[in-house]
């Protein structure tokens, strides 16, 4: 193979060039695809470079043009989603580290303190930010090693690669180059972006699933190119050569432009022949695939984007908290400065010359004729000895604690889906406590409060309504409104449920007897555009009763499978034939029918309406359409039966009401001329090649779209997941507001409104619509309203509803509904204002018809306006943009593929496990961090201020108290892991209670726990112990003898004695703060104290260079004297009593809702 | 936590703490001590005007004595303290002038860390260096009772730790205080630094500006309206800065030396803590509180408001 190699290359390389030049293409002579005249890489157009040989020996580099450049030009095909190599993990890590304003603050005092103006050892001040740092980095460097892991496993997966002997053999994904020819079999990934050659059918189209990019789950159609789809046999790739020129990587999932040159012909690529990596093979054998992009220039790639970092309120406050801390140092350093600076000039002046200290000969920092020189220099000396006011500790104890926190959400066995074996996820561990304090919630409704599986219910045929099937809706229609929620009934219904997406009993269609109903033909062809007109496949294996369907959605599941049930099986589809098994109403028996695929004029959100074009085996010509009842009614011929009509539109507009989905079908028969002459004009349309080709097509769609006659309506359910109701009954009473955005239309919306709880009868209504089409509907829409430009209609209808609810006053609870028309102009202007102040007056929101551009906007909207924290929950790709524009994002990781989940910040199987992660989790999460935070605060305040009223008695001139050692373990050893413990372990009330009490939440949603009050409060406290403390000590332990053998503390005993009591104090007040005690709280609360003295006593060994003046102070002094322990039971207790007293107080005579229900609640603990 | 639970919680604290306070109160009580100021009294009246004349003016004699009367009976062993007030041990210049590492293993070590007085006028190092050494309180002390010499034993007041590990056996005084300004006490150069106690209690830096540091122990008892003569020598200038001097004689209980404080704080808590607990139970004898009354909830009392 490698002798025939050099002569195969180069011809093949002269036929792309002269190809290239001598016939220009269609494509190649479009604006937009401008061709390179010359076929090497280097010379290529910019944005159109890409040259991929294929087939190329891959062991040639003497060429200059073989594989050897193509691999070395091109990056190979493993990736790495890392954010950390090991070469630049650390200085890029310390980079991240030190961007935190708290970090680099220590880390310039680290530094300065190897200057001579260190109050303390340089050595004692690098070490506890070395530990938090490199705690950091570890946490860090743990993360990236899974990630590392994941990228390892994708890259180390299996391919079977063409290894130019005419056989395939395995590979892993990252050996593979551009230009290897790979097969991929059914149900595997594509391990790169691949030009789709031919697979195992012999019209070379195949099935791919793209869930993983766009989070769509239906199945999408590949279409080889016809030169290439005979290529599916191993054997044929031997003396296949080609040449593929195609556009620059990029991130556009839906477009691709390229050229094959093959057999000396250039054939233009469209998306419809490219794989993209990271989709998966589905109802096709295996197909073979030319690589294109490998690795990072893949599509998918190309794509991946960082989500948005999202902080939590807490931790912005905490933020601001500590700029405070900032300003308390920067004012008692200010202070101290001064008062050293006078003092410091006043050394020298008769009457106080201070000899002891020889001002003659001191150097510049004490230097009394340079007093304000010295007074400066102090300034920096005492920000270096006030470091611990400013928790070094913090950020890590708090993510530390979060990952605890985030580990309790995941291993939380009541949040487990055991139908899908899905736990909740915790995807980010910032926004825990962000969960407790969630004020709206903005909740999509297909697939997040519904179960996505849609259900033939009901349908409407030429004016006659069949089905009777009860809708959920009907059976809880303000049943539930009470609190228990009753499963029973529902499995009861389910389990007579047979066919899947089918629940449609009536006798009169059932079995064929729709024969004899009088609209024969009519009932004959809705159920043939059931039958046709749809884009889903059926499914090869049989192993269930019916034909099962992969379809774009799953209402067009249920459609086909109705018509399946009604004796229309779809059975096949080929790229120009639909085929279906009819019920012969003839014979009674089967009749297979083919009809000729025409045209399909697919579904948009915009269109609203899917139709085909087929010719049956008569060679009649139809097309066949559903849409959306709003659109088929606008195309209706005029002849047609308007007693039909408003049949029809009465029943629909039943349907919504009772919660149902509806679609109208229509058909139009066509004549031979009109479809010719159409069809040309669509032709051209759909290869235009300008930016308006969607328009164009769409517009030839309208063409033939129109002079419909009505066949009638379907009504599909989507039934409501489990222990939705209850769940939001729930968090209703949580004091949480739900707003519904959903697609649906309004009867829809406010059905399932009402079946789901949100909107109950006892509750005012109030419509802002702006449907003119539809003026019966909705009501207050009167005719002067119409003439109105719809800015100021809607406008006037915020007002009216305002001034009702003003009326009304806080004794009805009010239901806002809104439709998208109408939120366009909400959002927009001056409106927004008005609106919300109308909405956050309404108990339940409901907007519908919204797109998902309109969901983040009124999710941002909401967040910005109302200023709380707001959380959204959705389950499709139209939902990402709400999930990242709210406070928290909730992925529901149904069925919808996982574009959502990819998207959130917490993924829950089941709409209903929101009650628990926002009122069980979230509640516990805020009280902790919360507590946490101030925790922390109080601690440093007692200890930094010991500090300070020390220096004070020390002529300011920055002289610790403590230890140098003291100092620096005191963040990292003495108070680090009870306070950790109290953010993961500390409950008030058990899980159980919050759920029994869902007002328990409002504590989160007014931010009790984490107020202004409540942290100046702690810090007061801080402040008072402190004082206690050192005036405590001072006075016990100073001037006289501290021991029976007559020995009088000095500056060490004194330090030992004050430090002691700041341990206990602060431990003290922890076990008084804390609710939850179990074996841990007490093991690292006394443990730290413990610790204290076990560091005292081993310190105290240490040589005297080392520990110098805690040299054997414990041993020798302090723990034989008894003064020294008696001072530390009083001054704690001291220290302790003022707190205690303000809690007790304040639980007792001026309680607050959750020192209640843990009061009310402690008996039965 | 109940009313009932509080209240006792709040009674037990002072139940223990207030007889713990009355007793060390009355430890303290049987503590004697005499604290006698002669900072001013050993001037003579001649510079009481210009005092620091007098005290930089080796010409005139130091010599002191003072009268004291013993109040109580004071058993052996009585603490002779030296007293200093307005004198800034604890300013952080003072506490780094020193060197441990010296002290402990001789000059070799002599560095930096004591700056301002490291080297003598020709370069030698000067052991022990630093401003803490330099400035050693060195006035003395000699007591009579009658014509009786009190014996004040002078050995054994410093810290044993520090004697047998900061302060080398081998280190001897050198080049100390032979500068032009001299500062406190000189020391016999022949006795090692591990010996010379003085200097030991001196350099362990007090805390606040007024300290007492151990003089001797006087090992015999003094008896009650006993009077006895204190010959000091006044060398010590603590008249440029404004400081005080005294000499305290202090026998010790279990507690230590005579100190009010903690007795005092314990009483205090302690009926703060009962005061707390009457207050609670009146509170909750006169306005019982149905648990559960759901009116007294942060918004639902808002909302009655509005």
């Amino acid at each position: 193979m490698p002798a025939t190699a050099d002569t195969d290359e180069r011809p093949l390389v002269e036929l792309a060039a002269v190809a290239a030049t001598r016939t220009p293409t269609a494509a190649s002579s479009s604006p937009q695809a401008p061709f390179p005249a010359a076929p090497f890489p280097g010379l290529a157009t910019p944005g159109f470079s890409r040259a991929v040989r294929c087939n190329a020996p891959s062991s040639f580099p003497a060429d200059g043009g073989g594989a050897g450049q193509q691999a070395a030009e091109y990056p190979g095909n493993a990736i790495s989603t890392t954010k950390y190599t090991a070469a630049s993990f650390v200085p890029k890590s310390l980079f991240e580290q030190f961007r935190r304003a708290a970090n680099c603050f220590f880390l310039v005092v680290a530094c300065v303190s190897f200057s001579p103006l260190a109050p303390y050892r340089a050595v004692s001040v690098m070490l506890p930010l070395v530990v938090v740092v490199s705690a950091a980095m570890v946490k860090e460097a743990v993360e990236d090693w899974r990630r590392k892991q994941q990228d390892v496993e994708v890259n180390n997966r299996k391919v079977e690669v063409y290894d130019g002997t005419q056989s395939f053999h395995e590979t892993e994904w990252k050996k593979l180059q551009v230009g290897d020819i790979v097969k991929v079999k059914k149900d595997e990934f594509f391990p790169a972006d691949l030009l789709f050659l031919s697979s195992s059918y012999d019209d070379g189209i195949c099935y791919v699933e793209t869930m993983n990019l766009d989070g769509e789950t239906n199945l999408k159609r590949k279409q080889a190119l016809e030169v290439t789809m005979g290529l599916n046999d191993e054997h044929l790739f031997h003396s296949f050569k080609a040449f593929i020129q195609c556009e620059d990587p990029n991130e556009k999932l839906y477009s691709f432009l390229g050229t094959l040159h093959y057999n000396e012909q250039q054939y233009p690529l469209s998306p419809q022949q490219i794989l993209l990596r990271d989709s998966k093979l589905r109802n096709t054998g295996y197909i073979y695939g030319i690589v294109i992009f490998t690795g990072h220039d893949t599509k998918v790639m190309q794509n991946a984007m960082e989500p948005p970092s999202k902080r939590s309120s807490v931790e912005r406050r905490m933020d601001k908290v500590i700029y405070l801390l900032f300003v308390i140092l920067f004012v008692i350093a200010t202070f101290g400065s001064i008062v050293f600076g006078m003092k410091t000039k006043h050394e020298i002046s008769p009457g106080n010359y201070a000899w002891y200290l020889r001002p003659d000969q001191a150097n510049i920092f004490f230097d009394p004729n340079r007093a304000s020189f010295a007074a400066f220099c102090h300034f920096l000396t005492s920000l270096m000895l006030y470091t611990c006011l400013v928790p070094i500790s913090l950020y890590i104890s708090i993510e530390i604690v979060k990952v605890l926190q985030s580990t309790f959400i995941n291993q939380d066995q009541n949040m487990y889906c055991a139908e899908s074996d899905k736990p909740a996820r915790a995807r980010t561990s910032n926004l825990n406590e962000e969960l407790g304090q969630v004020h709206t919630i903005l909740s999509d409704k297909t697939g997040t409060l519904t179960c996505n599986s849609m259900e033939f219910l009901k349908c409407s045929i030429n004016g006659v309504a069949y089905g009777n099937g009860p809708t959920e809706v009907e059976t809880s229609y303000g049943e539930i409104a009470e609190t228990t929620g009753n499963y029973g009934h529902k499995d009861a219904t389910e389990s007579k449920r047979v066919v899947k997406g089918f629940n449609f009993t009536d006798g009169r269609l059932m079995d064929g007897r729709w024969v004899k109903e009088c609209s024969r033909d009519a009932v004959e062809m809705f159920f043939r555009v059931l039958a046709v007109c749809h884009t889903a496949i059926p499914v090869a294996d049989r192993n269930s009763a019916g034909m099962p369907y992969e379809a774009e959605s799953p209402d067009e599941a249920a459609l086909v499978t109705a018509a399946r049930e009604f004796g229309f099986e779809f059975y096949n589809r080929t790229q120009a034939t639909i085929s279906v098994h009819e019920y012969d109403p003839d014979s009674g028996g089967k009749l297979d029918r083919t009809y000729k695929l025409l045209n399909t004029l697919e579904f948009s959100s915009a269109r609203k309406r899917m139709s085909v074009i087929v010719r049956t085996e008569e060679g009649r010509l139809f097309l066949f359409c559903k849409g959306a009842d709003s659109v088929i009614f606008e195309r209706l011929s005029k002849d047609s039966g308007k007693a039909c009509l408003t049949k029809t539109k009465c029943h629909i507009d039943e349907y919504s009401e009772e919660g149902l989905r509806t679609l109208v079908l229509a058909y139009r028969e066509l004549t031979e001329e009109q479809y010719s002459l159409w069809n040309q004009e669509y032709q051209a349309a759909k290869n235009s090649v300008h930016n308006d080709h969607d328009e164009a097509v769409e517009k030839a769609s309208e063409d033939i779209e129109k002079d419909l006659v009505l066949l009638g309506a379907t009504a599909v359910e989507d039934r409501l997941q489990n222990g939705v109701p209850e769940c939001i009954h729930k968090l209703a009473q949580a004091g949480i507001k739900i707003w519904i955005l959903t697609g649906d239309k309004l009867e829809t919306a406010v059905n399932i409104g009402y079946s789901c709880n949100l909107l109950r009868k006892e509750m005012e209504e109030i419509f802002i619509t702006l449907d003119n089409s539809s003026k019966s509907a909705s009501e207050g829409c009167s005719e002067e309203g119409n003439r109105m430009a719809p800015y100021e209609e809607i406008d006037r209808k915020l007002q009216d509803a305002r001034r009702a609810i003003f009326m009304k006053g806080a004794s009805t609870s009010f239901a806002l509904i809104i439709d998208g028309n109408a939120l366009t102009h909400a959002l927009t202007g001056t409106l927004n204002k008005s609106f919300l102040d109308l909405a956050v007056n309404c108990a339940s929101v409901l907007c519908c018809r919204v797109s998902p551009k309109q969901k983040a906007l009124v999710t941002r909207l909401v967040k910005i306006r109302t200023s709380k924290t707001t959380l959204a929950i959705g389950d499709g790709a139209n939902d990402v943009g709400m999930l990242q524009e709210a406070d928290i994002g909730v992925g529901i990781s149904g069925a919808e593929g996982m574009q959502a989940v990819m998207a959130s910040d917490f993924a829950i199987a089941q709409f209903r496990f929101l009650e628990r992660l926002l009122l069980v989790h979230g509640h516990w999460c805020y009280r902790r961090i919360a507590a946490m935070i101030c925790y922390f605060f109080f601690k440093n305040i007692t200890f930094g201020f010991t500090l300070f009223w020390f220096e004070a008695h020390a002529m300011f001139s920055a002289q610790p108290a403590y230890n140098d050692w003291f100092i620096s373990f005191y963040n990292v050893a003495f108070t680090s892991l009870p306070v950790i413990a109290l953010g993961v372990f500390d409950k008030d009330v058990s899980s159980r209670v919050c759920l029994e009490v869902p007002s328990l939440h409002q504590d989160g949603v007014n931010n009790v726990f984490f107020s202004w009050s409540r942290i100046l409060s702690w810090m007061l406290n801080g402040m008072c112990c402190s004082i206690i403390i050192y005036f405590g000590s001072l006075n016990t332990v100073l001037v006289q003898a501290v021991r029976q053998d007559g020995r009088v503390a000095g500056f060490d005993i004194l330090g030992v004695t004050m430090y002691t009591c700041v341990v206990w104090t602060v431990n003290c007040q922890l076990a008084l703060y804390i609710s939850y005690f179990t074996w841990i709280q007490h093991f690292v609360i006394w443990g730290s104290i413990l610790i204290w003295y076990a560091f005292l006593v081993i310190y105290g060994l240490f040589p005297p260079a080392v520990s110098t003046t805690a040299y054997h102070v414990f041993l020798e002094a302090c723990a034989s004297s008894p003064l020294y322990w008696l001072s530390t039971l009083m001054i704690v207790v001291t220290a302790l009593i003022p707190f205690f007293v303000y809690k007790i107080s304040r639980t007792l005579y001026y309680p607050q809702y959750h020192d209640q229900v843990q009061r009310t609640n402690s008996k039965n603990w | 936590m109940t009313p009932g639970c509080l209240i006792a919680t709040f009674l037990v604290i002072g139940i223990i703490f207030v007889p713990f306070g009355l007793f060390c109160l009355q430890t303290s009580n049987h503590v004697a001590e005499i604290n006698r100021r002669y900072d001013v009294e050993c001037v003579p009246n001649a510079y009481r005007g210009n005092k620091q004349a007098y005290i930089k003016d080796s010409a005139i004699s130091k010599n002191c004595t003072l009268e004291v009367k013993v109040l109580d009976h004071m058993r052996a062993p009585i603490y002779v303290y030296y007293e200093l007030e307005n004198f800034y041990q604890n300013h952080r210049r003072y506490v780094k002038s020193r060197s441990d590492k010296q002290l402990r293993f001789g000059a070799k070590y002599t560095g930096e860390s004591c700056s301002p007085v490291q080297w003598d006028h020709n370069g030698f190092p000067i052991v022990p260096c630093g401003l803490i050494a330099w400035s050693l309180f060195n006035d003395t002390y000699d007591f009579t009772q009658g014509s009786k010499e009190i014996k004040v034993n002078r050995k054994n007041i410093s810290w044993k730790s520090d004697r047998e590990h900061k302060f080398g056996k081998n280190v001897f005084p050198s080049n100390f205080q032979n500068g032009s300004f001299i500062g406190g006490g000189k020391l016999d150069p022949t006795v090692p630094l591990s010996e010379q106690e003085d200097l030991i209690v001196w350099m362990r830096p007090s805390a606040l500006p007024k300290f007492r540091k151990l003089y001797g122990v006087i090992e015999e008892d003094l008896e009650v309206d006993e009077t006895i003569n204190i010959l000091i020598r006044n060398n010590y200038n603590t008249y440029t800065f404004g400081g005080k001097k005294s000499i305290v004689l202090s026998t010790a209980s279990w507690l230590g030396g005579k100190n009010d404080f903690l007795g005092y704080a314990y009483i205090v808590t302690g009926s703060m803590s009962i005061f707390m607990s009457i207050l609670f139970a009146l509170i909750h004898v006169k306005y019982p509180r149905p648990q559960g009354d759901t009116n007294r909830l942060s918004w639902n009392r808002k909302n009655s408001n509005n």
